[in-house]
């Protein structure tokens, strides 16, 4: 019997060496002929894979062998009892500094404080819920694992009858019953705070500013002088038109097209919505805003931006930092990059930026409409067909 | 004891009053087309597992590319020809990847695979009844479940690939098939197989119900089932009134699909040219699929539970902690369910105000979820914890669900979600809490009741080594997806290479991967496991966990009709566990009151007045024999 056991250890160290220098054969290899761009061959783990299992296989031969041979010499086997209640703490230990690492250094990586208004508010409700659920989850992890290793099998005790103790079970309906309602009666008005957004009487309008999602771009469209946007009609979109504008309604003569999404800091947005053909989404994390663009349904979100992007680039320490609105709602094969860079700016710089922007309506659109109004010079810039 | 003399008398008689189970079964009739509910459990387990399989593998393609996604893999060229150019996914194949793992982990695997296993097989088994109410439609429910799972693979070997618009198919992406390659013949097969899907699932769900209701042994009041038939039985109900409004919801989409109405469909300009559609509201669509899919999690949740719940008693030879109040949580989370549903779209456009009262509903769901955690601990709480592998799965189920529960909490908070919606956080959320928890669950009853399945054991050594690589690896994986969300990472992105922000979860992804793809190889230890311990096993005992339920009452090697002779009487709950006074730790179902009067307590008298008296006579001529003495 001990000749077998001393066998398959043998066997046993063999086959760990083996693996040993495999590894070590195949660290040194790739580094040195492999080009970067090819990956090693499958078969390489394969082998490996095969080779981990045969050590499986291996150990628990020796275990199983270990375990006879006690029972022969009259010793007890193993307890494996005890193993996995050792392991349950170990694993808990280990969890929970895992859990700090990641709040540590992934924590870290996170987005950076709300640049907008109502985003502070988010922030805080967030941080609020962390911290609760923070501590519940420490609590009951530490009592599950410390339950398991504390109280794990022994032969010579018997288990504590208790099917049920009301008092307790009450205290703890009736607890989180509790946390959860503050949590939702502030999510609840924070919610209503950020959809009920129409304009109130006597503030100043917010500037409009409309979104429109389609395959695999957004469109930006800005009013101009007037302040106000013109009507647009899903059916009037064509190659030149981007986004259906209606030239009938003489709001849209001086509406503009923009690349970049320019808004000036400490003014409310009135971001309207639309999507001409699958659902899409505008997230721009970084001012906690997210709604859907939905064809058919325009919506919109409005929000006050705090944060410059001069000011956010020297708070992150990146000086290439750029806010983006980025689509959230799967559209298709390129949902991965449908991104607009968002800047947001002084007034000045931002009144500045506008007066350059092109309107939609451009020679060529008049030409196709065979339109017969003349506009102010300013308008009148190099019209090309926008592509 | 009761159960041998039960077992012994039946081999005397079946010969003759139960000759019919022991007609001459063919194989068709034996391992294909049978309609013993034994049978079609393993059968539904068998084919949940190969549908995990090729899941897992689908999810393992597409980690590797959002590990590697500048890196060409030959061999991946090899396997998936024209998805994989040059040997990269390509980006409508990713989506189509995402989609069908997606769609296979949820259905097939976590509702057919876990509810059409246990509730097959639990349900006559642990009540005691001889099969379920309608075998032969319970045979119908695997064969339908089996066709969807056939005609959902199928659509691979379709020109334009399978389906591949995220596993909640929102029109109008889903609906029109210019919007992308899947939406052609992938996602006709999708609805097709779904459809399939669903008859089968209610096939199964009215079976269970009435079953549970009317075929229950003698003196198996309600109060008197283990937690995993509650679970099972609550469950069924969910699927019954949820399910068919995804077919409603489905048959409309199929028809504007094909057959030119606007259901869903409105003021649409598809390649430059404005489509007739017109009226329609894709968030209606929003809503008929998420009034079932929201259920759904808990159809696949509930299950999970209250195997936990049943395994985590008898292995901590303990009773349930409140077994009423787990009871009254299930009950509580089965109608609370049907109201939550908007959660999924707070920033949808649905009506602002309609997200208000939906954060209140979803809120209140977290208290019964509550509820049961704190009861699973209170059961481990001075237990004597036998450490099968059974067992750590349980607790893997339980710890998962605590995680992923508590994220709950975030989304469910409107207000929050606006900026946590379809990121990474929402990805980490329902892969803990039902990715993880519910197949920790599954497996659990799989290594539970594998003697009652197989008649052998599973290797317990495996069972921890197969447990250990798993929970370590889904937490490895899911867990610093949360942070991800909180930097704005959206899901269903085909690469992260296109924004200079994402880069720098590359490491994090590639770790990410490398954790699945162990967790991945650990579920060769599993199914080795399973598959050995089918054929050459150790064979089992009678009642290998020293359980009280009945189904290890019943004899091991199976036949149609479960029980030689009469079915057992069940005289007390499932869970006498360690009672003081017993002689053994455990005092199975069938053991009469009057047989243990030493450890009877006034409470298991409750509703019955005339026994309380005895109890207390019998109690009181004890005190004073003590006396005497
Ligand atoms: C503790 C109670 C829970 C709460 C408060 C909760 C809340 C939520 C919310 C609000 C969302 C939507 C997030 C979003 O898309 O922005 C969500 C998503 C999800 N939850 Fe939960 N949840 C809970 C428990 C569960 C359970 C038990 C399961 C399943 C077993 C589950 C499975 C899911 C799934 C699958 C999704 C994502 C669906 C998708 O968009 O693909 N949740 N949860
Ligand atoms: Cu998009
Ligand atoms: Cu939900």
């Amino acid at each position: 019997m001990l000749s077998l056991l001393a066998a398959f250890l043998l066997l046993g160290t063999n086959m760990l060496m083996a693996q040993d220098a495999a590894t070590d054969a195949a660290a040194t290899a790739p580094s040195g002929d492999a080009t970067p761009s090819v990956w090693l061959g499958p078969g390489y783990y394969v082998l490996i894979f095969v080779i981990i299992c045969f050590v499986v296989g291996i150990v628990g031969k020796i275990l199983r062998v270990y375990d006879l041979t006690q029972q022969i010499q009259n010793k007890k086997p193993i307890n494996w009892h005890n193993v996995m209640g050792i392991c349950c703490i170990i694993f808990l230990v280990a969890g929970m500094y895992g859990a700090y690492w990641e709040f540590a250094v992934q924590g870290a990586m996170i987005l950076p404080e709300s640049a907008s208004a109502h985003g502070v508010k988010i922030d805080e409700m967030f941080w609020t819920t962390t911290v609760l659920t923070v501590i519940v989850f420490v609590i009951t992890q530490v009592l599950l694992f410390g339950f398991l290793f504390r109280y794990r099998y022994n032969a010579n005790r018997r288990g504590h009858f208790l099917p049920h103790n009301n008092t307790i079970e009450k205290v703890w309906t009736i607890a989180p019953a509790i946390v959860l309602t503050i949590l939702v009666i502030f999510g609840f008005f924070t919610w209503q705070q950020i959809t009920n957004s129409l304009d109130a009487k006597g503030e100043q309008a917010s500037i409009n500013v409309d979104i429109t999602g389609h395959q695999f771009a957004w469109e930006l469209r800005y009013p101009g002088t007037d302040g106000r946007l013109g009507e647009t009609s899903y059916k009037l979109v064509s190659g030149t038109n981007k986004v259906g504008v209606d030239f009938k309604d003489k709001f849209s003569y001086d509406d503009l097209q923009a690349d970049t999404m320019y808004l000036p800091v400490r003014k409310s947005i009135r971001l309207n919505i639309h999507a001409q053909d699958v659902i899409h989404s505008v997230y721009m994390p970084h001012f906690r805003v997210q709604l859907n663009a939905v064809p058919g349904l325009p919506t919109f979100f409005k929000f006050t931006p705090t944060i410059t992007t001069a000011e956010m680039r020297r708070k992150v320490g990146d000086p290439k930092f750029e806010y983006l609105v980025y689509c959230n709602k799967i559209c298709g094969a390129a949902h991965y990059n449908m991104q607009k860079v968002v800047r947001v700016v002084e007034e000045s710089e931002y009144q500045a930026w506008l007066a350059q922007q092109k309107p939609y309506l451009t020679d060529q659109v008049k030409k196709d409409l065979k339109f017969a109004v003349t506009k102010p010079a300013a308008t009148q810039n190099r019209l090309a067909l926008n592509n | 004891m009761s159960t041998l003399s039960v077992q012994d008398h039946g081999v005397v008689h079946h010969e003759d009053d139960h000759g019919h189970h022991h007609h001459k079964e063919t194989f068709l009739s034996k391992y294909i087309f049978s309609q013993d509910h034994k049978m079609i459990a393993k059968q539904f387990l068998v084919t949940g597992i190969t549908m995990a399989v090729i899941a897992m593998i689908l999810s393992i393609l597409f980690r590797i590319q959002l590990a590697y996604p500048d890196k060409a893999f030959p061999l991946m060229e090899t396997l998936l020809g024209r998805f994989a150019p040059g040997g990269r996914l390509n980006a409508d194949f990713y989506l189509a990847l995402v989609t069908i793992h997606g769609t296979i982990m949820v259905f097939f695997v976590l509702t057919a695979g876990l509810s059409g296993t246990f509730s097959n097989l639990l349900i006559p088994l642990q009540l005691g009844a001889r099969d379920m109410a309608s075998p032969f439609m319970n045979m119908l429910s695997y064969w339908f479940f089996f066709t969807a799972s056939v005609v959902m693979l199928s659509s691979f070997l379709v020109q334009k690939g399978p389906a591949s618009g995220g596993w909640t198919i929102y029109p109008p992406l889903s609906a029109l098939p210019k919007a992308m390659p899947g939406s052609g013949m992938g996602m006709t097969l999708w609805l097709i197989s779904m459809v399939l899907f669903i008859a089968s699932s209610l096939m199964g769900a009215i079976n269970y119900v009435s079953t549970v209701l009317n075929m229950r042994t003698k003196g198996m009041d309600l109060w008197k089932m283990p937690l995993t038939i509650w679970a099972f039985f609550l469950t069924a109900i969910l699927g019954i009134l949820a399910f068919p409004v995804l077919v409603a919801g489905v048959v409309l989409l199929i028809f504007d699909r094909s057959f030119g109405t606007s259901f869903y469909l409105s003021e649409i300009v598809l390649g430059g040219s404005a489509q007739p559609f017109e009226g329609g509201s894709p968030i209606l669509f929003q809503h008929l699929f998420w009034f079932l899919g929201h259920p759904e999690v808990y159809i696949v949740i509930m299950p999970a539970m209250g195997i936990s719940s049943e395994v985590m008693s008898v292995n901590s030879r303990k009773p349930i902690f409140g077994y009423h109040a787990m009871v009254y949580s299930l009950i509580g989370i089965t109608v609370l369910s049907f109201i939550v549903w908007g959660h999924h779209m707070f920033v949808t456009g649905m009506n602002p105000f309609l997200g208000g009262v939906f954060m209140i509903t979803t809120l209140i769901i977290a208290v019964p979820s509550a509820v049961k955690t704190f009861n699973w601990l209170a059961t481990l709480w001075r237990g004597n914890i036998r450490f099968t592998s059974a067992m750590l799965f349980a607790i893997g189920m339980v710890s998962f669900f605590i995680s992923g529960g508590l994220t709950g909490i975030f989304l469910g908070n409107a207000a929050l979600d606006i900026n946590l919606h379809d990121t990474y956080f929402v990805v980490a959320h329902f892969h803990l809490v039902m990715g993880s928890a519910a197949i920790f669950g599954m497996l659990a009853g799989v290594y539970h009741w594998f003697p009652k399945m197989y008649g052998r054991m599973m290797n317990e050594k495996l069972g921890y080594l197969h447990f250990w690589l798993t929970f370590i690896g889904a937490y490895l994986v899911f867990f610093p997806m949360h942070f991800m969300g909180l930097d704005g990472v959206p899901r269903r992105y085909y690469a992260f290479t296109e924004f200079e922000s994402m880069k720098r979860w590359l490491s994090v992804n590639t770790f990410i991967t490398w954790a699945a793809i162990m967790a991945a190889c650990a579920q060769v230890a599993f199914l080795v496991n399973f598959i050995y311990s089918m054929f050459w096993g150790k064979k089992t005992v009678q009642n290998p966990w020293e359980a009280n339920t009945l189904e290890w009452t019943a004899p091991i090697e199976h036949f149609h009709g479960n029980w030689h002779g009469e079915i057992p009487t069940v005289y007390r709950w499932p869970y006498d566990y360690s009672k003081p006074g017993a002689e053994e730790d455990f005092i199975p179902q069938t053991v009469p009151l009057s047989q243990t009067m030493s450890s009877n307590l006034p409470h298991d008298f409750e509703d019955n007045p005339a026994g309380l008296e005895a109890h207390a006579k019998w109690a009181s001529t004890q005190k004073s024999n003590e006396e005497v003495k």
